[in-house]
């Protein structure tokens, strides 16, 4: 590399735009990371495409809803936000924009990078200016998570992109504007990046950058020069050609130049912000002791905590320094040898990644290839060649804090310094970590107030913080700073908020471990965590207790009330629910919390407080009309007239302790490794408690008692029907149907309810239905759909939700009772409908997903009639969060120990994830019959013969198959033939097994269309299931091609034009496909029809599942009612076409639904997403809806057209698997 | 023929107007009632109750899965202009007001003291020539008794008529201990009408799936009746203007109204049932069967028959009962 000598002229920058003063006061404003990069980015780009993916999907979002709001960039035009059906289209519709040019931007994370590789390569190679910008999130590999790292970042580091890595949301801001001048000035690619969660998602007071500091940066003249190198007919030049042997080598080197320029490129920008901001910014910056001896080098936000760390030990006089990395990649070594002091001795790089096998990590590669170029080049003055260490930390945001900051010095301090260390965990298997000492108040500043609250997501605790930080941050002179901590569950999930406030700017990107303020706003948390862990001696504790402040102290655990005494805690106590419910406001209890918090934290003036949060009640809550802006208000004026200062006894006098995280019984593992990730103190499991290859045992979830419900169904076996409805709509297997000998019934506890079986083909056995207390959420769907009602009071159903607390030790005892109670004996029915599946066990149970889920009944079913044979390839999406998310997992086993094999890939590759498994399975089935030819002489003919040509067409028949397995193992175990040995290891592959490839509608319309249609267009096996909520669920609402016209949805903002992808009909076009539309909430009956029907063909099965979800907009309770609705306005049709018919000269395609019986209108009323689009826009709503009916008519009519075809059946030809089987025998 | 009348302090030229109904929060319908002569617009009501609820869900069904779960801030996007108030309401007046020459009428069901007057106000600012109070209540708490309801609703005619400069009638239903007692207060409290009856929803019972689900019939004549005996009670006794609304189907059934004391006479279950232009009809049959019996005015038939004027009052009132069963008995 050449050492720099002002390579790239002032000139080359541009003059800016317009040089107005800039005006000494400057707006602030509290925004996270994610809306200080959009701010910018959304101001200085024509075309934005994106594609949501966790956490960068805000900035997409922000960018979107100001493009709806008619927001302007400063060219004064409205940029174009357009959402494409994955991250390679996002990046393919950049490369295309930019090369056409318009100034053109993306966000993307993790995999989403990855899949924009191939583009990123081409924008760099082509010398495009273009600045992306990246929340960065680890890759996922042994499992997925959504964290941030490195990994994602330094997956690209290769493509020729510069790589601008910002600290601190400010810096975030300040970057997407340098990086936007950068580009355009170096014409080298920009991807800029900020810590996922730590930075995109910490909200944090930060100056904004005006229009005319963006005018002042980005020079016209550059933006006219991208223009002029755009492709047009009317100045035509060719690109993307293919060079040869003869010349790619140097065209390729022609670039290098540009390379060269580009990072004094960008320090001149950055010298000229510095100007015109007052913040100045370099490429290393360095920080501390100015003979430091022991420097730490990194990136990102950690580089804040090194700072602030550095700088109380430099102020002990310890010559200690950090270099933060601004500009890593072009990697300048000139501007890197030139930030170091040269009495550096030792040196430790810190990488946020893992790159197993390399010799290092990649910024410590860097670190020592530059610092030997530097040396050898004499661009250093150091005395010695400092001694060089590489380290790990903050994987998927493992914390960082000053106590790590100091372990790594001190490991510098040491003798012989450890390399390739981990710091922040215990490595107990390699020995790589680093020791680190407790957290220590003297390595954290003083003058900060620190405030923690406990809360779960439907309380409102992170939006009344956000709110708090707000008005904090903008009505004083304080400083404040918002991190938001989430479980891994989407329903009862517990939130913890750090927030901070002080007198000077915060830079402390870790979380609070010793708060002056602890709020805990649910009481049952204190059961569960321990929550005054967090709490400073002397610090207030701010509890939302169910009982009068003068009955509390009796109900807190032993350890809660040894802690308030310990550390001497200010107790404060408030009824919030009661006060809540008086007021209409049901469970959200967030405003009350909040001002309970101001009244006690005295951090404002307690009127100037009361009015503030008026204020921002008023403008939070304005739009949603009077009505609850008044509610709120009144929320804030009993909040004060009810909270109450508790007295605290000299002693704890608690006769209860805190219960166990798990129950006794549970298994090892459990205990070992789940429990303690429960209690939330999975920091703290070593590397040994691991496997080691993502491997983890199945059925934790059921030792998880959540006891999220208030309520629970209760059953009354004497108006019961016995139609098991509620156990079928039970999202969570919480309410389950049991038909058993009643001889069982001999030790039954007292409180237990059974009834006879009605069913004159099974006589003379019991019935019940069974409540699992502690795992209901409480989301009524059971009592919604129960049709049985008490005659002389139909209030009263079957199943009534009744209070769970007074219920919960004796329902506890019977279903503990009701699991031991044997299991149905699977081939006992003679014909199986959705009631008589009900009685097989369910697989997957106690999920975390949403209370009302519409997804989880379909997945449950699955594992009821199939999960004992099944292997299921979930994509990426909620069903693969609520499926595989730690700690606990619902996918679980019977008695046999056989269970779903379960596993998740990526979001894109699902169908041929799963394709992949009816590969292997065909590939273990085939070579295990051909083995059980070769040894049929051997092992006796008629139980060969039987093993080749069982039809395992029912239960009957994998019984019977299950039995001739055993009865073959026994045989080969009396031979000793090598043969015998690979059939044993085989033979269970003679069992049919049943292939699901599970995933959403953003999935199998979207980001994985492609993959799916061309695994439907072979001819293999595999079932799949999409879980159609009509939107992306889990990234949070984003519009899908399976969005109904006339829905709200983000990217959709004003009403979806286009109308839903006919999904199912593009698979009929096959003819070889079997399809499905089902609604459990309509017609359960051809739902279980469909899936077996499904399981049973042996081709490619779609079933198309309409799944309720929470992005609708309306009480889930009543979701069966709504897809009575759907089905009956016809906005959802039910068929099935099946391939089968064509031999049969019937119509393969058959409607389960009549024709539309209602106005799509009635249905539509019914959920948010439709009425916010007439709220919008009523008119524009009318044609929407107008459409809407017209297409469901349409639609309708093309079915029953095609219900009434036929076709001829053709040629007699075998089943494809029959052929290829014979082919492989004649082979 | 003078068809001429006066309702709610507007001199209007002849009593025939659309009642509530979704008829008159249809643009074109609209357009087609005044091109069928439609004296005045009374538009459906605005449900204040309907409003809250509303508000109150959306914001649950926005705020309850909102910061919950690390992927997702939210689940559903929530634009600035999302408006979840009465704007659709004014917007739909303000429009009718823009299209149509008459006088417009708007409708308030409120549930609030406070909501009362926000949305009267509101109504009013968006242009609406009178207002129509629509006090529905069902009074099922057995703690509020006829006093106390009566003078809640009192309570809101006084705020609404004092703090508003356009008229304001109000829509009366049957059930009441003393109608013409009430309606002297009312009177009192400022209303420049009265609306004689209110039809509601009533539940019906579904015997199979033993729910009670809301029904609203159309009207017929027969409903005509009850409205016609009060028009003629408070005929004269009270300074409010009357209309008469509910079960009038034709021409004869509009004169009986107005002979009752009526003023204005609106229709809503005809105009469902035979499209606008039966406004036109029902005028053109009333001036024949006026010719044909010589009547110069409407003026002079108007309250002709009420409780003051007509030869037998007691007609009108609990002998009327007594004397029905009465010859029913003399059949025995």
């Amino acid at each position: 590399m050449r050492t720099r000598k002002n390579l790239a002229p002032a000139s080359v920058i541009g003059p800016p735009t317009i040089m107005t003063e800039r005006t000494t006061a400057r707006t602030t404003a509290i925004i996270d990371g994610n809306e200080a990069v959009a701010s910018v980015a959304h101001r200085t780009n024509e075309v934005i495409a994106i594609y949501p993916i966790t956490p960068a999907s805000p900035m997409g979002e922000l960018a979107d809803a100001w493009s709806v709001e008619h927001r302007r960039n400063i060219w004064g035009m409205v940029p174009d936000v357009v959402q494409m059906q994955s991250e390679g289209g996002a990046a393919g519709a950049v490369h295309g924009s930019l090369q056409a040019g318009a100034l053109t931007t993306t966000f993307t994370a993790s995999q989403g990078l990855l899949l924009m590789l191939p583009d990123m390569y081409k924008i760099a190679g082509e010398l495009t200016a273009t600045c992306m910008h990246v929340a960065a999130r680890t890759i996922a590999t042994h499992a997925l998570s959504i964290f941030n790292d490195h990994s994602d970042v330094m997956g690209a580091r290769q493509t020729g992109f510069a790589m601008l890595a910002s600290a601190s949301v400010q810096e975030a801001h300040d970057f997407a504007c340098i990086g936007q001048a950068a580009t355009l000035a170096s014409r080298v690619p920009f991807l800029h990046f900020l810590d996922g969660f730590r930075t995109s998602h910490e909200l944090a007071r930060i100056e904004l950058l005006s229009n005319d500091d963006l005018r002042f940066m980005i020079s016209d003249d550059l933006v006219k020069a991208h223009r002029r190198r755009a492709l047009t007919p009317d100045r035509p030049v060719i690109r993307g050609t293919a060079q040869n042997p003869d010349t790619f080598f140097q065209a390729r080197e022609a670039c290098n130049g540009f390379y060269l320029n580009c990072p004094e490129t960008v320090q001149l920008l950055m010298d000229r912000f510095g100007e015109r901001t007052g913040r100045q910014y370099r490429l290393f910056e360095f920080f501390g002791h100015p003979r430091a001896e022991r420097v730490i080098v990194l990136m990102g936000s950690s580089a804040e905590t090194a700072r602030e760390t550095v700088g109380l030990l430099k102020d002990r006089g310890e010559k200690v320094g950090v270099l933060k990395v601004s500009l890593f990649r072009p990697f300048s070594v000139h501007d890197f040898a030139a930030s170091l002091p040269p009495t550096v001795r030792s040196i430790a790089v810190l990488d946020r990644t893992k790159e197993p096998g390399a010799v290092g990590d990649p910024l410590y590669l860097d670190i020592l290839a530059a610092l030997r170029e530097a040396y050898s080049q004499k661009l250093t003055s150091f005395d010695k060649e400092p001694l060089v260490i590489g380290g790990r930390y903050g994987l998927s945001s493992k914390e960082f804090s000053p106590a790590t900051v100091k372990a790594v010095f001190d490991e510098l301090a040491a003798a012989t310094p450890k390399n390739h260390f981990t710091v922040g965990i215990v490595d107990d298997v390699t020995h790589t970590s680093l020791s680190v000492e407790p957290e220590s108040d003297d390595l954290e500043s003083a003058d900060v107030m620190e405030a923690v609250f406990f809360g779960l997501g439907s309380d409102g605790t992170v939006g009344a913080n956000k709110n708090t930080i707000k008005i904090i941050g903008e009505q004083t002179d304080q400083h404040a700073q918002g991190y938001f901590v989430y479980d891994s569950r989407k329903s009862g999930a517990v939130t913890v908020s750090h927030l901070r406030f002080g007198p000077r700017p915060i830079r402390a990107p870790y979380l609070i471990s010793k708060a002056n303020f602890l709020a805990c706003h649910q009481f049952e948390l204190l059961d569960k965590l321990d929550v005054l862990e967090l709490a400073a001696p002397g610090a207030v504790f701010l509890l939302n207790a169910p009982y009068s402040p003068a009955d509390i102290w009796d109900q807190l655990p032993f350890e809660v009330q040894s802690a308030i005494i310990d550390k001497a805690l200010k107790f404060y106590a408030i009824d919030a629910y009661r006060v809540a419910k008086e007021i209409g406001l049901g469970v959200r209890i967030n405003t009350i919390m909040q001002t309970c918090f101001f009244d006690i934290s005295g951090v404002l003036p307690r009127e100037k407080a009361i009015g503030s949060i008026k204020d921002s009640i008023q403008a939070s809550y304005g739009k949603r009309g009077t009505v609850v802006v008044r509610q709120n208000f009144s929320a804030v004026d009993r909040a004060l007239e009810n909270l109450r200062a508790v007295k605290v006894p000299h002693h704890a006098t608690a006769t209860r302790n805190r219960a166990p995280v798990v129950a006794a019984e549970a298994p090892d593992f459990v205990q070992k490794v789940t429990a303690v990730m429960l209690a939330n103190k999975g920091d703290l499991l070593p590397v040994s408690a691991f496997p080691v290859d993502g491997t983890w045992p199945l059925g934790t979830s059921r030792w998880e008692k959540r006891n999220l419900a208030s309520e629970i169904p209760i059953w009354d076996p004497d108006i019961c029907i016995q139609c098991n409805q509620c156990a079928l709509v039970c999202p969570h297997a919480a309410i389950r149907a049991k038909v058993y000998d009643p001889k069982g019934l001999s030790n039954a506890p007292s409180g237990f309810q059974s009834t006879a079986y009605r069913n004159p083909e099974m006589d003379g056995l019991a019935y019940t239905i069974q409540v699992a207390p502690e795992d209901c959420t409480g989301c009524h769907l059971c009592v919604e759909v129960c049709p049985a009602k008490d005659k002389s009071r139909p209030r009263h159903k079957a199943i009534d939700m009744e209070p769970q607390r007074p219920l919960r030790e004796r329902e506890i005892e019977n279903y503990s009772f009701f699991l031991e109670l044997p299991e149905c004996d699977r081939t006992s029915f003679q014909r199986l409908d959705a009631k008589e599946s009900q009685f097989f066990e369910p697989l997957f149970e106690c999920s975390g997903a949403c209370a009302g889920c519409g997804e989880t009944p379909y997945i449950k079913l699955l594992t009821q009639l199939f999960g004992d044979r099944a292997l299921i390839a979930n994509a990426t999406g909620c069903s693969s969060i609520y499926g595989g998310n730690l700690p606990t997992t619902p996918y679980t086993t019977n008695s046999a120990g056989r269970g779903p094999a379960w596993s998740n890939s990526l979001f894109e590759d699902n169908a041929e994830f799963g394709f992949g498994f009816r590969l292997a399975v065909d590939a273990h089935q085939s070579q295990a019959r051909e083995l059980l030819r070769r040894l049929g002489p051997k092992l006796g003919d008629p139980l060969v013969k039987e093993l080749l040509e069982a039809e395992q067409l029912n239960e009957t028949g994998i019984l019977a198959q299950r039995e001739r397995v055993v009865s073959l193992r026994s045989k080969l175990g009396e031979t000793d033939r090598l043969e015998a040995r690979w059939l044993e290891a085989l033979a269970d592959y003679l069992v049919k097994k049943s292939v699901w490839l599970v995933g959403g509608d953003g999935w199998a319309y979207d980001i994985g269309y492609g993959g799916l249609d061309h695994v439907l267009s072979q001819r293999r096996d595999v079932n799949v299931l999409v879980l159609d909520t009509e939107v992306y669920s889990n990234t949070g609402g984003q519009q899908s091609k399976a969005t109904p016209i006339g829905a709200t949805a983000k990217f959709a903002m004003s009403g979806k034009e286009v109308p839903k992808k006919d999904l199912g009909m593009e698979a009929m076009s096959y003819g070889h496909v079997y399809v499905a539309r089902v609604a459990f909430g309509a017609k359960v009956n051809q739902v279980v029809q469909a899936f077996t029907e499904a399981d049973s063909y042996p081709g490619p099965s779609l079933i198309i599942a309409y799944s309720p979800c929470i992005a609708h907009g309306y009480d889930l309770r009543h979701g069966v009612d709504q897809q009575k609705l759907a089905v009956r306005s016809g906005a959802w049709p039910l068929y099935r076409f099946d391939p089968r018919r064509i031999k049969e000269s019937e119509a393969p395609l058959r409607l389960d639904s009549s024709e539309p019986r209602c106005p799509l209108k009635s249905y539509m009323q019914n959920e948010a997403r439709f009425r916010m689009v007439e709220k919008l826009d009523p008119k524009r709503f009318e044609h929407l809806q107008e459409r809407a009916q017209r297409e469901v008519h349409q639609r309708f009519a093309v079915y029953q057209q095609l219900a009434t075809l036929t076709v001829p059946r053709g040629p007699e030809g075998k089943k494809d698997s029959e052929a290829r089987e014979q082919t492989k025998e004649a082979k | 023929m003078d068809l001429s009348t006066q309702y709610l302090g507007f001199e209007l030229p002849h009593p025939f107007m659309p009642g509530a109904s979704p008829l008159t929060n249809d643009l074109d319908q609209v357009k087609r009632l005044e091109d069928a002569g439609a004296a005045m617009i009374v538009m459906p009501s605005l449900f204040e109750e309907q409003i809250s609820a509303e508000q109150l869900a959306t914001h649950h069904w926005f705020e309850g899965p909102a910061e919950s779960f690390a992927e997702a801030q939210t689940y559903l996007p929530s634009p600035s202009d999302f408006a979840l108030g009465p704007e659709a309401y004014l917007e739909r007046l303000q429009e009718i007001k823009n299209i149509v020459s008459v006088p417009v009428i708007a409708s308030l069901n409120g549930a609030t003291p406070g909501g009362w007057l926000e949305y009267a106000k509101l109504l009013e600012e968006a242009g609406a020539d009178a207002l129509e109070l629509n006090t529905y209540q069902l009074a099922t708490d057995p703690e509020d008794s006829s006093q106390v309801l009566e003078e809640r609703i009192l309570d809101i005619i006084r705020t609404v008529v004092s703090q508003t400069e356009i008229p304001t009638c109000i829509k009366l239903s049957p059930y009441y201990t003393s109608l013409s007692h009430f309606a002297q207060r009312l009177d009192e409290a400022g209303v420049a009408g009265m609306a004689l009856f209110n039809r509601f929803y009533q539940p019906d019972i579904d015997v199979e799936e033993l729910e009670a689900t809301p029904v609203l019939r159309l009207s017929d004549s027969s409903e005509l009746l009850l409205r016609i005996r009060w028009l003629a009670i408070l005929s004269g006794r009270v300074q409010a203007s009357l209309a008469i609304t509910g079960g009038v189907h034709t021409a004869v059934d509009a004169i009986k109204a107005v002979m009752a004391g009526a003023n204005g006479v609106q229709v809503v279950s005809a105009l469902l049932q035979k499209g606008p232009g039966h406004l036109r009809t029902l005028r053109e049959e009333m001036i024949q069967w006026m010719e044909e019996h010589d009547y110069e005015s409407l003026e002079q038939m108007r309250g002709s028959m009420n409780l003051l004027g007509c030869p037998d009052p007691k007609a009108f009132e609990r002998a009327n009962y007594l004397r029905v069963l009465q010859s029913w008995k003399g059949f025995l």
